[in-house]
């Protein structure tokens, strides 16, 4: 499936390119602060492209992705502490200390991200439904707690970050600079995704979720390819949260939360479920009424309310596809 | 340890799960005959809380307080079922979270709006104030108890609606096949709102029931929202007996491990440690509980539609 100018890729395009302009206009115009809104966007789209794959192309409704954005935050969080302290995390039979370079933070992200989601999918798939949906809050809620009984990382106040980590040449304290390694792994991720989808995987898994005794009978078990598709889209959820702590120079519990859960769900699904850039869309428009609104009026929650309820109730498909139309196999 | 400290912390575990079950018999039979995940539940425990105390601050009676916090949350509970919960009924569990994640927003910004920022509180009746002697020495708080009381007989009280009534024969009907009752010219719509309501004024009953023992604020409901949850998915989604039995099982569960896992832990680890530790294990006790049921029992300990 090569590419094509539909509306949808029209409408991808014109997305993408405005999510660089903004900052970059911002620059131009002095005001510093868009620049940490537009990194804010990349990096809550890139946690929701990361539950997308899940919830969208694989059908697992997982209220649980805070644990993973979290977790991401958390290795960022613990990496800044004792890199900045010289300490160790393990001292013992490895020495394992913090670190100062965001390739290796990503990496711990990932690695750490994965196993857990492995954990948390293997026991949470074998429900399904409601109880799925319940479940992997459950796992989420465990994480939450766990993280608020750590003394050592904070407890309920959460640790800060005093310095950024950077990159082998890249000087990532600068905000615009952050920004474009935000909005390169986001764009890279959703290029992969969009191959990934494409591929004879992403077919199994789009069959999992419509019909697992078909895929079944094809002689694919549906378990182990939606186990697959679980981690991954946690792994990237959890590599947005390192970014994130990154962005605010702290991580908390509240990275956690069952309520940032909720908002990552409402991204994916304000943007449109399943849709390649549904989650930018949904992260940007969704950031940028809180600001907005937020500064015109105390009630921002009350609007958010009811926006979401319209769109619920009356726009099915969220942003893209009201803009794009249809999607090709609804 | 003395045993009339165990019997103690026991009463308390049971409190919390007679507490929940108020909250999850709603969620559970909302689930079972209409099929519909309400997320909106923990704020329906809020308008309970916020009009109990409001009420009982304006007259000075606690008990007009808890009757107008039932029926204030059993109205609000009929609104938003006629305004937007009906449409919900056919569209997917994601629809239905994101909706009733979108109405906890609307009411507790409402909630702020019309009560202020600031928490309210609320005092125990005077009737209620003072202490049952427990066998082996010491006392219980009388409105604890009375708490117990009143879930057991509201669970009491359920079951005899639902297997001995004629609305709780329709609610069975509306559970096992909705098309057939409707065609039995049984008014389906307002059977799912009396449903609805009567889900929401156990919640409002609960919630007015503890705004005597903490403060009332936005935000109150949900937590409690969350391990409601927990002991529905414990019990069989659509279980009222699946509810109460896992509710206080969840009760007990939390409390005892609050109390005596870190000093479990403190026999073998160094006190510090043990506190850290043992706090953050008995915080995610139940989860664990949960997780332990699901890995073995995927449908709960009481499945429904098995």
């Amino acid at each position: 499936m090569g590419p094509e100018l539909s509306r949808e890729n029209l409408v991808n395009a014109v997305l993408a390119l405005a999510l660089l302009a903004a900052p970059l206009i911002a620059v131009a115009l002095d005001e510093p602060f868009y620049v940490t809104l537009a990194s804010r966007v990349a990096i809550l789209a890139l946690a929701g492209v990361g539950l997308n794959l899940a919830l969208g192309t694989g059908g697992m409704v997982s209220f649980g992705h805070a644990a993973f954005f979290g977790l991401g935050g958390y290795v960022a969080g613990v990496a800044a502490l004792h890199g900045f302290e010289g300490s160790h995390f393990i001292a013992w039979p490895l020495e394992i200390g913090g670190s100062e370079h965001m390739l290796v933070i990503w990496a711990v992200a990932l690695v750490v991200t994965a196993v857990v989601a492995l954990g948390i999918g293997a026991v949470s798939l074998r429900t399904s439904g409601v109880y799925f949906i319940m479940i992997t809050l459950a796992f989420a809620q465990m994480i939450y707690y766990f993280a608020i009984s750590l003394p050592t990382y904070g407890g309920e106040d959460g640790l800060s970050i005093y310095l950024r980590s950077g990159l082998p040449g890249i000087e990532a304290e600068d905000p615009l600079t952050f920004f474009l390694v935000c909005y390169a792994l986001l764009l890279g991720v959703i290029y992969l995704l969009h191959r990934l989808v494409d591929s004879r995987f992403g077919a199994a898994l789009q069959c999992a979720r419509m019909n697992p005794e078909r895929l079944a009978t094809l002689g694919i078990a549906p378990f182990p390819v939606k186990l697959t598709a679980f981690t991954l889209s946690a792994m990237i959820t959890g590599l947005a949260g390192a970014l994130f702590a990154e962005l605010n120079g702290f991580v908390s519990p509240a990275m956690l939360s069952w309520q940032l859960s909720g908002e990552i769900i409402i991204f994916v699904i304000l943007g449109g479920v399943g849709r390649l850039f549904g989650p930018l869309a949904g992260a940007a428009l969704f950031i940028l009424l809180e600001s907005f609104i937020g500064g015109l009026t105390d009630r921002w929650q009350l609007v958010l309310g009811l926006v979401l309820l319209s769109v619920v109730l009356f726009a099915r498909g969220g942003v893209i596809g009201l803009l794009a139309g249809k999607a090709r196999h609804d | 340890m003395s045993a009339a400290f165990f019997i103690e912390q026991l009463l308390n575990g049971v409190q919390l799960g007679v507490m929940l079950f108020l909250m999850a018999a709603g969620l559970t039979l909302v689930f079972g005959v209409m099929g519909l995940i309400n997320l909106a539940h923990g704020s329906l425990f809020m308008v309970g809380a916020f009009f109990c105390s409001w009420i009982a601050g304006q007259t000075g009676s606690f008990w007009l307080g808890l009757g107008g916090g039932f029926l204030a949350a059993a109205a609000a509970g009929a609104l938003v079922e006629v305004l937007v919960i009906r449409r919900l009924y056919d569209r997917d569990h994601l629809d239905q979270v994101l909706a009733t994640f979108a109405l906890i927003l609307i009411f507790s910004e409402l909630a702020r709006w019309v009560f202020g920022d600031r928490p309210l509180y609320l005092d125990i009746p005077p009737v209620l104030s003072g202490a049952v002697p427990l066998p082996g020495g010491g006392g219980y708080p009388a409105y604890r108890l009375a708490i117990i009381g009143v879930g057991l007989v509201t669970a009491v009280g359920l079951y005899l609606l639902i297997a001995r009534t004629r609305l709780g024969m329709q609610i069975r009907a509306g559970e096992s096949d909705r098309e057939m009752i409707g065609a039995l010219g049984v008014d389906i719509r307002t059977l799912y709102t009396a449903v609805f309501a009567l889900g929401a004024a156990l919640a409002g009953l609960a919630g007015g029931m503890v705004g005597a023992l903490q403060s009332v604020q936005v935000g109150m409901g949900e937590p409690v929202l969350i391990l409601a949850f927990v002991v529905i998915i414990i019990g069989g989604i659509g279980s009222v007996k699946g509810a109460l039995v896992s509710a206080v099982l969840v009760g007990v569960t939390d409390t005892l491990g609050r109390v005596f896992l870190p000093q479990l832990f403190g026999l073998i680890l160094p006190p510090s440690e043990a506190t850290s530790v043992g706090a953050s294990l008995s915080a995610m006790s139940i989860y664990l509980l949960m997780a332990g049921v699901l890995a073995f029992k995927p449908k709960g300990l009481f499945p429904v539609d098995a």
